[in-house]
């Protein structure tokens, strides 16, 4: 029974997680993070658009595991 | 590098895919699969990455940085939306069998096979020029690496006859065949297709993580450097950031087209949904999937900044730059990994679209038309090699499609930019799958006209114009439409400008297309099919497995004809296998002759679906089985019924639960009925047993004074005294009986007064007193100075305590013995403790006590005076009272009886001024 519920919440929580990477991968945020500036050696925007690829990937895997 | 080296790698390649695919397919036969583990699945979900992102990524990435990256960003916010979406799909496709796109959308609305053909052109159409992309790619990468184009694009076409991408779609074709349509499976899944794709995922991202790294580290100075380079170049400049040559409205139609093309292409389809083993390897494929193809991504744009450092301007295309930095440095055993893993990339996509596509032409297109009543196929018998023959000339066509339009269009765009046309159009089939998957309302008009207009704004908007770069279509005709007007123009459609083609294309379909879908659904009545079809998709998490279906079929067949039609498309002994195994699992008996239930005719079908589709299913059962047909009505009514299955069960469980509670309180009285008639009965039986000790004793004594009338006075005055206690002790018995039955029944008379507590103590302790100098136990009485009154019967408390105290100085030690009788008065009553320092009671012991003649100890060793009554007798008056009487001891440590009446001031008479009397 256990994993029914965890069934119930991956539901609502794995969507939530998709809803939120639609908004950071979009405008408006984009453009905060779209400055010429070099951020430990590459663009600040591929640094974030990578950063935030990385982690919604954790959060899902986290949220997924059984 | 030599023609012959590559054609052998390539071949060798190829060779090692069949091998692992036919090792996969064993290894199912044997029920023994390797690819029911959720890492296979997210790998072979990496078919994703075609020649596109292998090497168009780079070049898309030339010419707008960043802008290759949404096409990848999408699949990302989609998968993890999967555990909600794609389970609901591969639920509903289990269950109704069915085993592709076009096969859904049909299915959902009524079994359209009109539907069906549609979504089957609109994707054969759609993907042709995202084949030629492959096709392109490969035979590009071929002539570069042979050095017949320096490096550069090939700009004058070949003789078909000569050209290299001709052989390769051939090449692929043939591979293809011998991968997809071996055998005709019911269930459509290819074990060893899958595994083979999972292996080519892997292959594509080592080829392209290893040249990432080689041009990174080995050529430059790692991410630092390239970029750090690329911002100090005013031309490469722009590449770091968002830039000029983008807006965020087409990132957002990119993001948008990619989660959607995710689950929509046909290939894409097929991994995801069909060829699933397990829903739980979607949880695995959220995480998995996503970081494979960031994985993928992380070297496209140091790749591009180095390609574009290395060479000059115009010099190579940068589509091909993933092959041309190691060729340019001399690597050749780089370059032959680099080809072969776009290979993977590109003959992994072929493999798993054709398929796709050849199980969607072959069900929802050609059988649907040659298998109704009257046309070319209807009365033929042996189906299976037909079917399999229309799979392999669809693969062999669609591939030469491509070719064509590789031939005709393809060296004029990029790679990206023919992808983009192949996902815009896949896209069409979004509003009627998603809408259908939660709108019960969406109607197959909706879908229909829907999918129509969505489609000829797409061709409009997007393949056609792209045919001007090859002069197909004029120039003119781009700038201004087909009338000189400007309005019709098709990349400014109603002087839309200032969008990109993707993004424009994608507004102007998905308008018409939401559009149309959701007007007419909302203008239309629903038939009854579409009802049922509608209920069994939105709801099917919350429907018991085919129920509604089954009772829609009301027909009459012999089960031999079920078994004819079954036979035209498994062989007679996949028919009889069948159907045996469905005998077993139900336990229905399935002679020839005899008829079949519906739940059969539904099952047949649903085979049937898995080989043939859920259109020509239908058809093929309809023509075997007498329909009764049924009327709006009854339809609606069932489904009426079924969308108020939630309420009713919940009003079911409701009237359950009431019921049960009945049954449970019916069956307490039940068991108290049957202890009340054992303890009646065990009550006249003790009863009998007490009366006759003492009528024995006395009977026996008065038998000795009978036969000895010369017994001596001090003998005879003995005997005679016997008699007369045991005549009083069994009037005593017999009066407490009465007593008691009177008290149970409520009979007896009650002189309810108000009762001055201490004063009842004090004629209990005088009326006992002579009992306690016997025994030489002392009593101890204190009694509060406010003395307490109580509504009581003066006599039945004298009673009580008389029976309380005599118990105590029975079960006290004689001489030692001490008895405490304390009154105290609390908020709303007054207690009576009557406490000894005797023997004290076992806990068992204090639970029997208070039954009728059962008395404390062994009874039958070591029988306490007294009838068993006292105690029982005692509590019905004190509970009659309005009281309660219990008691308190360990053994050893004396006993306290104590019992409570409530003080005559809480009840609501006029005994309150009579307390303060």
């Amino acid at each position: 029974m256990g994993d029914r519920t965890s069934e119930r919440e991956r539901s609502v929580r794995l969507p939530s997680v998709a809803a939120l990477a639609f908004l950071l991968f979009n405008y408006p945020l984009l453009a905060v993070f779209d400055v010429r500036v070099l951020a430990g050696g590459v663009p600040l925007l591929w640094a974030y658009l990578f950063g935030v690829w990385a982690a919604v990937i954790a959060l899902v895997a986290w949220l997924s595991r059984s | 590098m030599d023609t012959w080296v590559i054609v052998v790698a390539s071949l060798a390649y190829l060779g090692l895919l069949f091998a692992i695919a036919w090792y996969g397919d064993r290894r199912a036969d044997q029920k023994r699969s390797i690819i029911s583990n959720g890492w296979v699945y997210a790998l072979s979900l990496g078919v994703y990455a075609t020649s596109w992102t292998y090497y168009g990524s780079v070049g898309r990435a030339a010419t707008s940085g960043i802008g290759f990256l949404p096409i990848y960003l999408g699949p990302t916010i989609m998968v993890a939306a999967w555990w909600l979406l794609l389970r609901k799909i591969i639920r509903i496709c289990r269950r109704n069998r069915i085993t592709s796109l076009a096969d859904f959308i049909s299915s959902r609305y009524g079994k359209s096979s009109l539907l069906g053909g549609l979504v089957t052109v609109v994707s054969v159409v759609g993907v042709i020029p995202y084949i030629a992309l492959q096709l392109k790619a490969v035979s590009n990468t071929f002539s570069i690496l042979r050095g017949r184009s320096e490096l550069a694009v090939v700009t004058t076409d070949p003789p078909v006859l000569a050209d290299t991408a001709l052989y390769v779609a051939l090449l692929l074709a043939a591979f293809t065949i011998l991968f997809g349509t071996r055998h005709l499976d019911a269930t459509e899944r290819h074990e060893g297709m899958v595994a083979a794709v999972a292996f080519e995922s892997v292959v594509k991202l080592v080829a392209f993580l290893v040249v990432g790294a080689y041009v990174t580290y080995g050529l430059f100075n790692g991410f630092g450097d390239l970029f750090g380079r690329a911002s100090a170049d005013p031309d490469l400049r722009q590449l770091v950031t968002f830039g000029e040559t983008q807006s965020y409205a087409s990132w957002l139609w990119l993001v948008v087209l990619s989660m959607l093309a995710i689950l929509l292409l046909p290939r894409q389809w097929q991994v995801a949904v069909v060829e699933n083993v397990d829903e739980r390897h979607i949880r695995t494929a959220g995480w998995l999937f996503p970081l494979y193809l960031l994985l993928i991504n992380i070297f496209v744009l140091p790749i591009t900044i180095a390609g574009l450092l290395t060479f000059p301007a115009d010099g190579v295309s940068p589509d091909a730059y993933v092959l041309a930095l190691p060729i340019a440095q001399g690597q050749a055993a780089l370059a032959l990994l680099v080809f072969i893993g776009g290979l993977s990339a590109a003959t992994g996509m072929v493999i798993v679209e054709t398929i796709a596509l050849s199980t969607m032409v072959s069900n929802s297109l050609v059988l649907p038309v040659l298998l109704r009543r009257g046309g070319a196929l209807a009365g033929r018998g042996d189906l299976g090699g037909m079917i399999l023959g229309i799979r392999r000339v669809t693969i062999v066509v669609v591939l030469l499609l491509g070719y064509g339009y590789f031939r005709v269009a393809g060296e004029a765009l990029t790679l990206v930019s023919i992808g983009l046309i192949s996902f815009a159009a896949v896209a069409q089939f979004a509003p009627a799958l998603i809408g259908g998957l939660y709108w019960r309302g969406a109607t197959r008009r909706g879908a229909v006209w829907g999918l129509v207009g969505g489609f000829v704004v797409w061709a409009y908007t997007l393949p056609l114009p792209s045919l001007a770069a090859t002069g197909l279509v004029s120039q003119s005709f781009i700038e201004d439409g087909p009338f000189g007007s400007g309005l019709l123009a098709p990349y400014a459609l109603f002087g839309l400008d200032g969008l990109d083609e993707v993004s424009h294309s994608m507004l102007w379909s998905m308008l018409v297309n939401v559009g149309l879908f959701v007007g007419l659904s909302l203008t239309d009545r629903r038939e009854p099919a579409e009802h049922v079809q509608a209920a069994l998709f939105v709801d099917v998490f919350t429907r018991p497995d085919d129920s509604a279906e089954s009772r829609l079929w009301r027909g009459k067949a012999p089960v031999g004809e079920l078994e004819r039609l079954l036979s035209r498309f498994l062989g007679p002994d996949g028919a009889e296998e069948e159907l045996r195994a469905y005998a077993e699992r139900t336990g229905t008996d399935l002679s020839p002759q005899g008829h079949v239930s519906a739940d059969l005719v539904q099952h047949v079908e649903n085979v049937l679906a898995g080989a043939v589709g859920s259109a020509s299913a239908r058809f093929m059962v309809a023509s075997v089985v007498e329909e009764e047909p049924l009327t709006v009505g009854e339809v609606v009514q069932i489904l009426d019924e079924t969308s108020q299955v939630l309420a009713e069960s919940r009003a079911l469980a409701r009237k359950s639960q009431e019921l049960e509670t009945a049954t449970t309180e019916l069956r307490e009285a039940n068991t108290r009925l049957l202890e009340l008639d054992r303890l009646k009965d065990d009550f006249v039986s003790t009863v009998s047993h007490e009366l006759r000790t003492p009528l024995t004793s006395i009977r026996a004594f008065s038998e000795i004074l009978v036969d000895n009338p010369d017994l001596d006075g001090a003998e005879r005055a003995e005997y005679l005294r016997i008699i007369v206690e045991e005549t009083a002790r069994l009037s005593r018995l017999i009066n407490q009986v009465l007593d008691l039955s009177k008290l149970e029944s409520g009979g007896a008379d009650w002189q309810i007064e108000p009762v001055v507590l201490p004063d009842v103590v004090d004629t209990s302790s005088h009326a006992s007193a002579q009992l306690f100098r016997d025994r030489k136990v002392t009593m101890e009485v204190s009694v509060p100075e406010l003395a307490p009154v109580v509504m009581a019967d003066r006599d039945r408390l004298v009673q009580v305590l008389l029976n309380l105290l005599s118990n105590a100085v029975k079960f006290c030690p004689p001489e030692a013995g001490r008895v405490w009788v304390v009154v105290s008065e609390h908020e709303e009553e007054v207690q009576v403790d009557v406490r000894d320092n005797g023997l004290g009671i076992s806990v068992e012991d204090q639970a029997v006590i208070f039954e009728k003649f059962r008395q404390g100890g062994d009874t039958r060793t070591n029988r306490p005076a007294g009838t068993g009554l006292g105690l029982p007798i005692s509590r019905a008056i004190v509970e009659r009272l309005g009281g309660r009487l219990w008691v308190e001891s360990a053994p050893g440590a004396g006993a306290t009886f104590s019992f409570t009446l409530p003080l005559a001031a809480a009840r609501p008479s006029s005994s309150t001024g009579r307390r303060a009397l």
